[in-house]
């Protein structure tokens, strides 16, 4: 019994040595994101990419060591589930930035006047 | 037939009758519509996001080292309870049980690190009816924090479950089930801080 790699679900038990792995590049990654910030040396752009980047970086490090889903075939429903997840949290945020940005734009001279 | 050999066994056979694997997919798929409600109050959030009506901007309420210290709280806690996890996978009971305990606790931490900071802004004026940019700073922010408020119920829960109970089939079950909700909402956090609070400061 030296391979209790995946359960029932398909999910896969993990070890000591995942979870440190996971641990320890979730806090490189905040640590990063924080420093970016709070140093203010960088122009704003470069800042948000960063940070971006490294909120989705940690979100992949962690589904990968901390909730251990891979693209083995037990895990295939739970992988497929996730990634219908992310495209309709794209369409939602994505378009509704969209449309809600686009009508500030179109609204922007009566709300001047207003002194919005 | 322990819980771990059944498990294997079903894999092997994947026969569709496996109420662990079922009950485990089907909260992982209640946790993925968490992440559209959670999409939804991130998409007000960004659309809100800048109407001060006068009131303060991130940059004037929020404190990045105490944000900081909070995400600590949840980090460490999301990876102990991984430790407890591998505890039950070895049938350590008690080990479990102080693993989950130590969990509740960081997970503690982090809720009455939150409410301060509520409770601090809406002393000072600063509460969800102050601005749009406050009302879903509080929705997000909140809609997390109880999020995390109800996982530490059903932690406590589970602790007096484990010690009353034991390793049984169902504790496993739930174990399990509460072990994804855990890391999902420190999943969450990451976002979280990640779109309020940093791009909040800058």
């Amino acid at each position: 019994m030296a391979h209790p790699v995946h359960d029932a679900s398909g999910a896969s038990h993990g070890s000591l040595k995942s979870y440190a792995t996971g641990f320890a590049l979730s806090l490189i990654l905040t640590v990063i994101a924080f420093g970016l910030v709070l140093d203010g040396m960088l122009p704003r752009g470069t800042v948000v990419a960063g940070i971006v980047v490294a909120a989705v970086v940690q979100m992949i490090v962690q589904i990968h060591y901390f909730l251990h889903l891979d693209t083995s075939s037990a895990q295939r429903w739970n992988v497929m589930a996730l990634l219908y997840t992310v495209l309709i949290v794209a369409i939602l945020v994505g378009g509704t930035m969209w449309i809600m940005l686009n009508s500030q734009l179109h609204m922007m001279g009566g709300a001047m006047h207003m002194g919005h | 037939m322990t819980t771990l050999a059944h498990a294997q066994d079903s894999l092997s056979h994947h026969d569709g009758h496996d109420p662990i694997g079922n009950a485990t997919f089907g909260f992982w798929l209640y946790l993925m519509t968490d992440c559209i409600l959670f999409a939804s109050i991130f998409a007000t959030y960004a659309v809100l996001g800048h109407n001060f009506a006068g009131g303060p901007s991130g940059h004037e309420i929020f404190d990045l080292q105490y944000v900081f210290a909070e995400t600590m709280f949840l980090l460490f806690s999301s990876t102990t309870n991984g430790i407890a996890m591998l505890a039950m996978y070895r049938n350590a009971r008690s080990q479990v049980v102080n693993w989950l305990t130590v969990t509740a606790l960081l997970g503690l931490g982090f809720i009455v690190m939150e409410v301060n900071e509520f409770m601090h802004l809406i002393q000072e004026g600063n509460g969800p009816d102050r601005s749009g940019f406050l009302s879903a700073f509080f929705t997000l922010v909140g809609t997390h924090g109880a999020h995390v408020s109800v996982g530490l119920l059903w932690m406590l829960v589970l602790i007096f479950q484990v010690m009353g109970k034991g390793l049984t089939a169902p504790v496993r079950s739930r174990l399990m089930r509460l072990s994804l909700f855990w890391h999902f909402l420190d999943l969450i956090w990451i976002g979280v801080f990640t779109v309020v609070y940093l791009m909040g400061v800058l």
